[in-house]
This record gives C-alpha cells, structure tokens and sequence, in this order.
C-alpha cells in the first residue's frame, strides 16, 4: 500500500462492444421514450435511444452509458457479475407468488335488498336454505384458506348483502379463529356490506373481532341512488349513515368505500371525487367499467366504453393531483397500485394487474351454494351460465383437486403476460398483468387478441399516462406519498 | 487529544493492558500512574507503574513490577481509561473512559486504498498482536457501555477471529451495541457471511462505503479492481443473513458526480438497509496528497446533496449527514445532521465562537488540515 494511485481509466473496462441484457421500451409521448429492464426498473430517454442502444452508438465516457449499465439495461460481459443481484431482485418483485392464494372470497348469501342495474348476481329472496353458505361448506372453506402458504390471510365476506346472513358470518369468523390456533396465521376480516341493514350489534361485533368494513358507494346521490336500487328508498342516505355510525364504531380508517364505474359514472369524475372528499375519505378507486354488464362480445363497443373509461380517470387523476398540490391528502388506487410498481424495488399483488394472474394465485371465491371459483368475475360468469371458471365444489373436491385441478390447469398457460403474444414484448409488461377471465369473458378465449383487448388499451393508456406524469418530476413528493401512505408533514 | 506515549519500559516482554488509576490505595491489577516511582510502597500490586520521572522502584530485587518511566505529559491519559504498555517503551490508549466514541483497533492491513482514506493503511502482519490486545481489552470495558466500534484498515482480513471478537464483546457486553467499519468486500464469499452469521448478533450493525452505482468509478475511488462487485455482493449475502447494514458515502469531488444516482441505486438495490449516511471528508491522511482530485467546498455539493437526501426520505430510507457544519447546509437538511465528530478529534473554529447555535453543531474535525471558507458564524439568534 502507498501513495501510487491508478488513473480512474485503469479501472473503466467498457468499450462499445457491451452486451444487451433483456429490456423493454415504449414511446411514452413524442419526445420521451422509457427503458424498462427485467425487474420493472425504468430511465426516461430521448426518443431513439433504444435503437442507438441496439446499433451500439452509446459512448462508454457518457452518463447514459453509466446508467444503462449501473441499472442492468447493458453489460460489458455476456453474463453480468452482479447477474446475482439481478435475479435477487427479480425475486422480490415476483415474491408475492410465494404467499399463493392470500384473498379467501366467503360469498355467504346471494340473497341482496338492492337491485343494481350492474349486478347479475343477487336475488331478492328470502329463501335461506337455497342461497345462504351451509355452515359444512363454511368448515371446509376455512380450512382451505388454513392451508394457504401465507402467513397472512385476507377473509372477505360477500353477497349478495353478506349482513342478510350475519349469522354466517359470525359463525365463519368464530370458526376461522378457532381453527386458526393450530396455524397461527395472521387473518385480516372484511365485510363487503351496502351498510343498509348495519347495527350497533354487528359493529360491536366487527370492532371485537377487528373486521374492516368495505362499503359501496357511488358518490353524490344523483348517480348513487341511479346506479344502486333499493328496494326501501334511498341507497345514498342509508349508506352515509352506515358509514358514519361504522366510523363512530370502529374508527375512521377501518371503513373503505368502493365506486362501480357505469356510464352515468363517466360524466362526473370531477363530482364523484369531490363528493368522496366531502364525506371523509382520503382515497379513491376510480375503477374500470366491468365489461361483464355489457355486450362482451362486441368489440367495437368496447373500445368506445373504455376510450370514455379512459378520458374519465384522466380527468379525475388531474384532479386529485390538483388537489394535492394544494396541500389536501387525496389518493386514486389505481394510480397508487401502478406507482409502487412503478417506483418501488417491492413486490406489488394486485389481482387485477398482476402475472401471474391473480385467479386461484392470489385469490379464490367459494360461492353459496358451494361452488368454487376462480375469481369474483368468475362466478358472475357462472350466473349467466358460463362455468368455465368453475373449479370444483367444496364438497366433491379435494383442496389439491380445486386448486391445483384440471379445471384450474386448463386456463393456467395464460396466466403470464411474460408469455402471452402481445405483452412478452411490451414496454409495459413489468407494471401490468394479467387476466385471462376478461379475456374469455369479451374475447371468447383466455389469451386474447391483444390490439382489441379493453384490458390492453385501457391498462397500456393508464401506465403511459402515470409514466409520462412521473417523467416530468414535478409530482414525486405527492406520488410517493400515495405509494407509501404518509401524509406531507411525515415525509420530511 | 494524544492517545500515545513513549518511555523506558522495564521488567517486562509482552504488552500489557489494563485500566489507568492514580489512586495509589486502588491500583490492584490496574496500571498506576506515580509522580515518583519511590513513593511505591503498596502491598497490593499493581499489573504496571508509569512514572514520568527517570527512576526505578526501590528494592527491585524483591518486586518485579513492569514499569514505564521517563514519560512526558501523561495528562491525556486519564483515570479509568484503558491502555496498552508495550515492551518497548510505547503507550497507547485503547479507551477513553469519557468518550462516547471508542473502537476497538484491529489491523492497520487494508484490502482497499481509498484516495481519500484518512488513516491509510500499512501492510505488516498486526492481526495476531491487535487480537490478543482487544481480547484483553473486551474484558476491562465497563458493562453499561453504550457503544463501541471496531474498525482498522479492513476488520474481514481478520477471517474467522473477527466473529470471535464479535462474540467476546457478546459475552461480556451483552447491552452494547458495536459498529463494525468494513468494506463488505469478503463477504462476496457466501462461506464468509456464512461463517461470520454464526458468530453475529442483533447488537451489530456494519458500516460499508459506496461511492458510486457505477462500478469503476467506485473501484477508482478505493483504488481496487473488482471493490464494487465485491461489495455489491458482500451487501446482498449481509442481508441474506439478516445482518444490519448502514451505508456510509464520504462526500468530495469524485463522489458526488453521481451521488443523486447512487441515492437510487441504493434505494432500489439496496433496500434492506438500515441507514445511510452521508460524510463531509476529513482532510487528513491521503487527502491533501490528492487535493486536486477530491477537495470541493461542500457548499458547492449542497444542491446534489439535498436531491439525494429528500429522495431517500421520500422512499421512507433512514438518512443522516455526519461531518458538516450546519452553516453549510441548507436549513431544512439540518434535522439530519448528526453531532458525529468523535470526540477526541473534534472542534470548533474561531469563527464559532460567535455562533449563537454553535452547541448543535458538531463542529470540525481538529486533524483536518483545511476547511471550507465558507464556515460563517450565524450572530443573531435564528430560531
């Protein structure tokens, strides 16, 4: 050791000759373009890049050429030294497999006193025994969800109006934490209520068992009581009181709102949020129109709907970003989820937007009557006599006959958007996903034609469009605070 | 501060190390300091005396006590301070009873050879020697101990002993935390980690330097070929085995070229770690010899530094900033600012004096041998 120090270029190795390690691109508006590498990492660059990438036009002294290879885009050897580090974390990204399925669906009755034009599930019945979850199929479902690799599982109660039944329910969440003694698994309890038919009794219950309420709403009541039919009045003022007296209960942060996007929807983005604000939450999910209320099959249809889809969460996103800007805490989910995959090296499962899919991976629904599905879209199928989601039955199959069936291998090659043509070669592939059940339900095969697909141009436009608002820097402080939750005052 | 000392050694061939008294009725096993080796008389034998004067002990016949004598200005060694008496007449302080930041020393070796390593390394064979000292050492340091470090040169070229040291400081300090000061490069070597996990605890925490997410530009800076691969690796392998990391990055010219590049990388690369810290240099050992390639005022870095530091608070990272005064960052970096100067080689500049919020600032490294010129006294109070 002494004081002969090298020249900095005795230690740089880099010459023109680099190796592309696997990465993706997309034009994100007529100047930009982004890199995307194989575990999500991204670099906004100049409109061509990737094509002086390929031709080998990047010079070894530059800055790009630095990032292209400190961030995993390039490599000076056919095989990285730190190849280690990349597949570490590519792991993390992809670790949200290892939990398998963590979202147990109880739909514990079918039975509703709502009649909501975009339902094709629920009957207004009071017959019980036909469409409540028996208690045996209770026993057998808890058990399932026992057997999950998670150590956190998501209990989700669902109708139907699940509080019709609540005798169900708080059978299933008694039984649940029984047979949980021997797992020691953490369960989250959630009941997806319309809040109309809610107590003092079943709240103290709720707040005994630490249950998280999950409530529809459709914001102001021009479009709430439009899109949700009660049989008894208005949907909109029984919700609000639900929801005030859940509060006062449980606390503020134990109650969620969930909006269903119809057409009358598309017209108010602006109202809705406001509205959403006026009432006490702090967040939003602008989602998707379903396509399964409407003509599935017609393509041209679809396209219209989800090209108006797309003009409407635009318009709200802008709005909520406004909002923020003027120092109020307001968060979209959509946005939320597609951030943190966006700019976080975690892993993000979401059962709409993740490969591999989320049907059976991360979620599961055993329906009232004993049938199980793959996901919740599933069993709306099943109701217009679509079974091709149907995994097995909770009596006549066994756990590994369900999950891991010839029904459930019968649709698992298209669970990987890494491998589905269209999508293995997408720049945004890292921050979408997949979903073969929309796929079959609007194009009548799980793979899909990708250049109609709504799934595609809806999810394609919402990435583009987050990517282009994160490429221009100005709304970092108010996007990291939506991925990680905190408010302004917290951050610094 | 001085923490050696030269003398005449006498009735002694192998170092001692022991725990410094001046109370002549409570020296047993401990070295005692004597104005005047003839005052000796006590029955309960010290382990040493340490005299200033030139004299030996009376009846040396019959008492064959190790002693240091003809020492100069023992002031800085003070009661129950910890030192090392070696053969040849050399003293040196292995801890300091009132300072909140003490290390143990393991090797002067080094594997690395920074530009701007402030005690550069020398490449003799010390590690056995340093051992037997700090195994001594361990044993004497007072149990409520809050912290203590080990650093060199480069702790890992230790092997295995480092994981034995770890566990000798375990068992007699089970309450103190220990920083450990390390490249990370061995740690590359999954065998390593592995066999340093079977010695690591909860109380241990490793400090390893980054300078940049582009591999020869780090290599460059420590002045070793392959450091960052190494690094990259040891820090992955660390976290496989859940052991606590802080990132440490010394802020000067090369560095931060790409310091708001390397916050990301660490972020997305590195997010299992427990700290980062950002370190104005300590202008000592090979850093006025590479003046030219490192020295920039830190207030010329300040818009860099603020970029790399929000960001890391914004992905929720545990960030702080040693080694600048606060009249050099912006006020709003200042919460992150830590009193980080080790106590004995800190202080303050004339200028500060005037300073009304001298006492939150950590002030300046006194080995430094330049500062920035921009070190100006805030006179009216500003809170």
């Amino acid at each position: 050791m002494s004081r002969k120090f090298k020249e900095s270029s005795y230690y740089q190795k880099g010459n023109t000759n680099y190796y592309l390690l696997p990465f993706k691109f997309h034009k994100i508006n007529d100047l930009t373009e982004v890199l995307v590498n194989e575990v999500g990492e991204y670099l906004f660059v100049d409109n061509g890049t990737a094509n002086r990438i390929i031709n080998r036009e990047i010079e070894f002294e530059s800055n790009l050429y630095k990032d292209l290879i400190s961030n995993f885009f390039i490599s000076e050897k056919p095989i990285p030294d730190l190849i280690d580090i990349i597949s570490n974390k590519y792991r993390s990204k992809k670790s949200f497999i290892n939990e398998f399925t963590s979202l147990h669906i109880f739909v514990v009755s079918l039975r509703c006193d709502h009649t909501c034009h975009y339902c094709q599930v629920s009957r207004v019945s009071e017959d019980q025994n036909k469409y409540d979850m028996s208690k045996s199929d209770i026993d057998i479902a808890i058990s399932h969800m026992l057997r999950s690799k998670s150590d956190h599982v998501t209990m989700e109660f669902q109708g139907g109006e699940p509080l019709l039944a609540f005798d169900k329910i708080k059978y299933g969440v008694d039984k649940a934490k029984e047979l949980n003694k021997k797992y020691n698994k953490e369960i989250t309890f959630v009941i997806c209520t319309n809040l109309v038919s809610v107590t003092k009794e079943i709240l103290n219950f709720c707040k005994e068992h630490n249950i998280l309420i999950s409530t529809s709403y459709d914001g102001p009541q021009y479009i709430h009581d439009k899109n949700r039919l009660y049989t008894k009045g208005s949907s909109h003022k029984k919700v609000l009181k639900g929801i005030d007296l859940s509060r006062k209960i449980l606390g503020h942060d134990r109650v969620s709102a969930l909006m269903t996007t119809t057409n009358l929807t598309l017209d108010y983005p602006l109202e809705i949020i406001d509205d959403y604000y006026k009432n006490g939450f702090r967040n939003i999910f602008l989602r998707p129109i379903s396509p399964y209320g409407f003509a599935l099959k017609s393509p041209k249809k679809n396209k219209y709907v989800t090209e108006k889809f797309l003009e409407f969460y635009k318009k709200g996103l802008m709005h909520i970003i406004d909002m923020n800007k003027k120092g109020i805490y307001f968060s979209e989910d959509y946005a939320t989820i597609i951030l943190k995959k966006i700019l976080t090296p975690f892993p993000v499962g979401y059962v709409d937007l993740q490969s591999p899919a989320g049907a059976i991976n991360s979620v599961i629904v055993y329906n009232y009557d004993g049938y199980v599905y793959a996901t919740d879209e599933s069993r709306m199928l099943a109701e217009t006599g679509d079974y091709s989601f149907r995994l097995g039955h909770l009596k006549k199959n066994s756990y590994d006959e369900i999950f891991f069936g010839k029904n459930a291998s019968k649709f698992a090659y298209s669970f990987a958007n890494e491998s589905l043509p269209g999508c293995s070669e997408c720049g945004l592939q890292a921050y979408c996903g997949a979903d073969p059940v929309f796929h079959h339900a609007s194009q009548g095969d799980v793979i899909g034609h990708r250049p109609s697909s709504g799934y595609c141009q809806k999810n394609m436009e919402i990435i583009r469009f987050i990517l282009e608002l994160i490429s221009k820097e100005e709304y970092d402080t108010i996007f990291r605070s939506w991925v990680y939750k905190t408010s302004f005052s917290e951050k610094n | 501060m001085k923490l050696s000392f030269k003398g005449q050694a006498n009735n002694f061939f192998q170092p001692i190390v022991g725990k410094v008294t001046r109370d002549i009725d409570n020296a047993k096993n401990k070295i005692l300091i004597l104005d005047d080796l003839t005052e000796f008389k006590s029955l309960d034998n010290p382990l040493a005396l340490l005299s200033a004067k030139e004299n030996k002990i009376p009846n040396t016949n019959e008492i064959q006590i190790p002693t240091i004598f003809n020492l100069v200005d023992l002031n800085d060694l003070k009661n129950d301070d910890i030192a090392v008496l070696n053969p040849n007449g050399n003293i040196r302080t292995l801890f300091q009873a009132e300072s909140l930041h003490n290390s143990l020393f393991v090797t002067d070796r080094c594997n690395s050879n920074c530009l701007m390593c402030s005690q550069p390394p020398k490449n003799r064979e010390d590690i056995p020697y340093f051992y037997s000292i700090n195994s001594k050492l361990v044993k004497l340091l007072p149990k409520e101990l809050e912290a203590i470090g080990i650093t060199g040169g480069e702790p890992t070229l230790m092997g295995e002993k480092l994981g034995m040291l770890i566990s000798q400081i375990k068992d007699e300090l089970p309450d103190t935390d220990l920083q450990i000061l390390t490249n990370g490069r061995a740690f590359a070597w999954q065998n390593y980690t592995k066999l340093i996990s079977s010695y690591y605890n909860d109380n241990v925490i490793f400090a390893v330097p980054l300078y940049s997410d582009y591999y020869s530009h780090h290599d460059y800076i420590v002045q070793a070929e392959d450091a960052f691969n190494q690094t990259l690796l040891g820090l992955h392998n660390m976290a496989r085995y859940n052991f606590k990391i802080e990132i440490r990055i010394v802020l000067h010219k090369q560095s931060i070229e790409r310091l708001y590049e390397l916050s990301k990388f660490i972020y997305q690369t590195l997010p299992f770690v427990d700290h980062i810290a950002f370190m104005g240099l300590e202008y000592t050992g090979y850093t006025p010899f590479n003046h030219d390639l490192l020295w920039i005022d830190p207030v010329e870095y300040q818009a860099e530094l603020q970029k790399s530091v929000t960001y890391l608070k914004q992905n929720l990272m545990n960030v702080s900033i040693y080694n600048l005064q606060l009249c050099l960052l912006p006020s709003d970096l200042w919460k992150y600012s830590k009193k980080s100067i080790s106590d004995w080689k800190q202080s303050y500049l004339d200028e500060c004096n005037k300073c009304t919020i001298r006492d939150d600032c950590g002030g300046v490294f006194e080995t430094s041998k330049i500062y920035s010129k921009n070190i100006k006294a805030f006179e009216s109070s500003i809170y």
